[in-house]
């Protein structure tokens, strides 16, 4: 139960964040250059990650379960010590924060300026940048989805349920709202989107390499306990060093 | 043979990302818990200790 509570939501805080920055892009484009080829381009793209975790679901599922958890562990936490990274620096201010609102505005900017090719009633430009906005941002989510569900028994299912959920709380949010979703806390989504990956990585890692957990699946929630308290340390003291070292070179121009 | 090139960089800037030594500790954690494990001795504290470790150095790296 825990478990399963833990990967629905996991896939569903992934999924939900990197639809928002595809919605971002979407909007963009089809307020900018019109709905019909952003439409089908966004289509095209859905269409090929469905073919994509279609594909590759069944074969990473066939590889024996010691192999898969140990491969899966792994990739979940390359990936997850990623998001984990970066959020923690956004957090602390060594890197800028993700902005929809200032995303949003760069994408229609781009837009506008494009002079884009037109075939019939084609519009390519919109065709091509929906596509690949929307086939990047779900790759990760085909992702999330095939490496989650294949360490576990019915968990593609699961995994590719909360993905369709988030997948319909983001569009009805867009549509009702008509603008990015910029009050959605992305920055603080990803961070715990990174601790989850990595909790996930660590338990399934480590299992898939022989280890024996004490408590079994109690043992999730006290990885990400540790995990949790290390990263906002991490995000304190990055902080702290950071006013110090603008204090120490006030001249300094910093974006 | 550059369409190969590309289709390779982009895979390993997807999974590897910004800092490959998070790949490298990763494989190495994994491998020293599998030895630990096939020895029979406890080995469920080294990955957590080891993820610890490894998210530390590369924010230190990518501090400096």
């Amino acid at each position: 139960m825990t478990r399963d509570a833990f990967l629905f939501l996991s896939a569903f805080l992934a999924s939900g964040v990197e639809m928002v920055e595809a919605l971002t892009i979407v909007l963009a484009v089809g307020v900018t250059r019109g709905w019909r080829s952003t439409l089908t381009g966004a289509g095209a793209a859905a269409l090929v990650l469905a073919i994509v975790v279609a594909v590759l679901g069944p074969a990473v599922s066939a590889l024996p379960f010691d192999v898969l958890r140990i491969v899966v562990g792994g990739l979940l936490l390359v990936f997850g010590l990623q998001w984990l990274r970066k959020a923690i620096l956004r957090a602390s201010g060594a890197i800028a924060r993700h902005d929809e609102t200032a995303a949003y505005a760069k994408e229609r900017e781009e837009a506008e300026r494009a002079a884009g090719e037109r075939r019939g009633a084609m519009d390519w430009y919109a065709f091509t940048v929906a596509f690949k906005g929307v086939f990047l941002e779900g790759l990760e989510v085909a992702f999330i989805v095939i490496t989650f569900g294949a360490a576990r028994e019915g968990g593609v299912a699961l995994a590719a349920a909360a993905a369709g959920a988030a997948f319909v709380v983001v569009a009805v949010a867009g549509a009702v709202a008509r603008a990015p979703l910029a009050r959605v806390p992305e920055n603080t989504l990803k961070f715990a989107v990174g601790l989850l990956l990595t909790t996930f990585g660590v338990f399934w890692g480590a299992e898939g390499a022989g280890a024996t957990w004490p408590g079994d699946d109690a043992a999730l929630p006290a990885i990400l306990a540790l995990l949790t308290a290390v990263s906002l340390l991490a995000v304190r003291v990055l902080g702290r060093d950071r006013v110090r070292r603008l204090s120490v070179e006030p001249l300094e121009v910093r974006p | 043979m550059k369409y190969v090139v590309a289709f390779l960089r982009f895979w390993y800037d997807f999974i590897v990302g910004d800092d490959w030594r998070i790949a490298a500790g990763v494989v190495a954690a994994l491998g020293l818990t599998a030895v630990l494990a096939h020895q029979g001795l406890a080995a469920w504290w080294l990955m957590p200790a080891a993820v610890v470790a490894i998210l530390l150095a590369s924010l230190r790296r990518a501090r400096a």
